[in-house]
């Protein structure tokens, strides 16, 4: 198992929003999350990705190991990407300097040399290809300047960069229209291997129609209350949610 | 799990000054206080003219009569200044053999800062004999120097050397009457620099005060003359990334530049003068006047800064726009830690038409510090067509910090156009956790958030200055986050 979520606990300010959450994603596999607005998504890819503000209890593991102790750098460095579903504008930081800073931190950790400026140059080109991010765009400041959809094919695209085991897919599709979403879509299709794990987010089937998920979640209000395969998403975008509060038993 | 901004910046208004340094050297110190007596003591060890002493006497008794400013967003114990030595002589520098003698740490900060060999060396005071490549350095410069007819030397060689310059140009584009720090230091000057570009020169390198070898350990009341003639250009460097401390806590400088029909000065700073403690203890008082005069028409003057150090910074680099189609511009970082409270700024005077002047102002405040900014756009009547734009933004890290914009306009020409942005921002904890969540340390994203954010004003910098300046920067936050 490559990440194994148990009776995941998080409330802020009293107030609780995950309710015992237990997730298990073997490595390779797709899975995904849907849930109707305010039901935990992005609590949890946040804090399975290390952000701080929550009180939480349970245990998330990842490779084996207990991570709830670890900053978000470390769980990075460490092979967790978490695609942001509103990523932030970072004035005056090159794109490409911020990337290479980030990228040498990972090998570092994973023990390996630094890559040079030419090496590290030719990396890029190859993997801006992947989401048609023009060379413009890489020169630029983080996100500064982007469209809405450049920002989320940038997300794709560093998720190339760092080459996580496991990608955490917050709402990718959202805000992005449908040539937008079918570029990402590809990018994040050709990033999926037998020893890279996703968790893909979202609000709408309409994503997993283009990244076809392994398993499907429904969180609720804090608690996964079905799972199936991707079958259980076409019934979803059938039925609606309702469907599932009024406590009709699926078969998937 | 991470912790939380408030704990980081604790830590982080809690950084000491991690390399200040003092030196032994032994000093010929005159009593303390300020009388007409020592004005002439000062000057009579500096040999000078009968006509600097009169000017210098002058601007004492003007002083006299003057009170000390009290309009700035600043709060300081009062300044006894019957309390001051106004003359100190270096007897002996401190010699190191080599660098090998230098205090690792120092020598540490030197490296981090990247600061060259030959330049750590002087810093450092190793005796010059020692320093071949020093020497040859220094010599090779003043060569090609000579061989375009640029002077560069301290104001008392000026004196002596070029005595129609200085005694043409002193104190015009700042006189004594100014203010009561610029009365001051016309009245106890000690030393500072005089640069003269012949017209048509293009000064073929950066000048910096680290060539002149015989300028150290004039801080104090230094007093800088730049000149730059017709259809000349010189880059100017003060100051540098390397900490310094100073027994006197009162700095108060003049520069004074002045450019010709076409010419062009670039002058560029970077001040890291020891802070003080983390209870605002020690650290130096920096009261600056500094202000270029564009005096003929299509002429140009840029202040770039980048200000880190001192207790207190009261300095406004202004620039007086009188030839027609001149330029003037002004980029400054200023960075405030704990206690430190600056209150800076430019001025900007439109006289010639067509005149066009640029400010880009970044603060940066932390810890408990005050970080102000304070600037004036004055187009006079006869000022057509003059256009401003000024952009000020103030980056705040904690809550107990604060930043402070001050713009002031006074338009007598209705032609003018005048443009003024002002930004506030935090380093907001999504934005670190962006940052974190790939890979980069909380340290090294606030790093490269702050360099991202002065990047406008570093650019401007002469490009080794800049490198230097990121680094220092970063340095000035290392140390105290998580």
């Amino acid at each position: 198992m490559l990440l194994e979520i148990e009776n995941l606990k998080a409330s802020v300010e009293g107030k609780e929003i995950l309710k015992g959450i237990n997730l298990s994603i073997p490595a390779g596999e797709v899975h995904a999350i849907m849930g109707p607005n305010g039901s935990g998504k992005s609590t949890l890819s946040s804090i399975i990705a290390g952000k701080d503000g929550y009180e939480i209890s349970g245990s998330i593991r990842f490779d084996g190991v207990e991570i709830m102790d670890w900053e978000p750098e470390i769980r990075s460095r460490a092979g967790i990407f978490l695609a942001f579903q509103y990523p932030v504008e970072l004035p005056g930081v090159g794109l490409s300097s911020f990337l290479r800073a980030c990228v040498n931190e990972s090998r570092k950790h994973r023990g390996e040399p630094e890559l040079d400026a030419s090496a590290f140059l030719a990396l890029m080109r190859e993997k801006a290809a992947l989401v048609e991010l023009s060379q413009e765009l890489i020169r630029r400041p983080v996100n500064q300047g982007f469209s809405g959809g450049e920002k989320k094919r940038n997300e794709i695209f560093q998720m190339a960069m760092l080459d996580p085991k496991m990608a955490i897919l917050d709402e990718t599709d959202s805000g992005l229209d449908i040539d937008a979403l079918r570029i990402v879509a590809e990018g994040v299709n050709k990033l999926r291997h037998a020893q890279r794990s996703m968790l893909v987010i979202t609000h709408y089937q309409r994503l997993l129609e283009y990244i076809i998920p392994d398993r499907v979640h429904v969180l609720i209000d804090g608690a996964i209350v079905m799972s199936g395969d991707r079958n259980l998403a076409l019934t979803l975008e059938e039925k609606g949610y309702d469907w599932i509060r009024a406590g009709q038993e699926v078969s998937s | 799990m991470a912790q939380s901004e408030q704990e980081l910046l604790e830590q982080l208004s809690e950084r000491d000054y991690p390399h200040g340094f003092e030196s032994n050297i032994e000093q010929e110190i005159i009593p303390k206080g300020l009388t007409e007596d020592t004005i002439r003591f000062i000057s009579q060890r500096k040999n000078e003219p009968d006509w600097l002493l009169q000017w210098r006497l002058k601007a004492y008794k003007h002083w006299l009569g003057l009170k000390e400013p009290n309009w700035q967003k600043l709060t300081y114990p009062a300044i006894d200044y019957q309390d001051i030595s106004y003359f100190a002589a270096p007897k002996a520098a401190p010699v190191l053999n080599s660098l090998d003698e230098l205090d690792p740490e120092i020598k540490s900060t030197y490296d981090r800062l990247g600061i060259p060999l030959e330049e750590q060396m002087m810093l450092a005071g190793v005796a010059v004999d020692a320093v071949l490549d020093s020497v040859s350095v220094v010599t090779t410069f003043k060569e090609k120097l000579a061989e375009k007819g640029v002077l560069f030397c301290s104001i008392s060689e000026a004196v002596h050397l070029y005595p129609e310059l200085v005694r043409a140009y002193l104190g015009t584009v700042v006189p004594f009457t100014d203010n009561f720090f610029s009365a001051l230091n016309s009245a106890v000057f000690t030393d500072g620099s005089f640069v003269f570009i012949p017209p048509g020169v293009r000064c073929p390198m950066e000048l910096s005060t680290y060539f002149r070898i015989n300028a150290r350990g004039t801080g104090q009341f230094e007093r800088t003359l730049i000149v730059a003639s017709e259809d000349s250009y010189v880059s100017y460097l003060e100051g540098c990334t390397a900490p310094k401390r100073d027994e006197n806590q009162l700095h108060a400088a003049v520069v004074e530049l002045v450019a010709l029909d076409r010419g062009e000065i670039k002058y560029s700073t970077v001040q890291n003068w020891y802070p003080g403690d983390k209870d605002g203890k020690g650290g130096i008082y920096n009261f600056v006047t500094k202000r270029g005069l564009c005096k003929g028409t299509s002429s140009k003057i840029s202040w770039t800064q980048v200000e880190t150090g001192s207790a207190i910074t009261w300095k406004y680099p202004s620039v007086v726009l009188q030839g027609d189609d001149s330029r003037g511009e002004f980029y400054s970082v200023a960075m405030t830690t704990h206690l430190q409270q600056a209150d800076t700024g430019t001025k900007m005077f439109h006289i010639g038409k067509n005149t066009q002047s640029r400010i880009v102002s970044k603060g940066i405040s932390a810890g408990r510090s005050q970080n102000s900014y304070r600037g004036l756009v004055k187009i006079r009547k006869s000022a057509h067509k003059a256009r401003n734009y000024s952009q000020c933004d103030s980056l705040l890290m904690g809550n107990r910090c604060g930043a402070h914009t001050f713009p002031y306009f006074e338009i007598h020409q209705p032609s003018a156009i005048v443009e003024h942005e002002a930004t506030t921002s935090k380093i907001a904890e999504d934005i670190l956790f962006y940052c974190t969540q790939r890979g980069l340390s909380r340290e090294s994203a606030i790093a490269m958030i702050v360099n991202g954010y002065a990047r406008e004003v570093l650019d401007h910098l002469p490009m080794e200055f800049a490198v230097e300046a990121r680094k220092l920067l970063a340095i000035s936050l290392e140390g105290s986050v998580g």
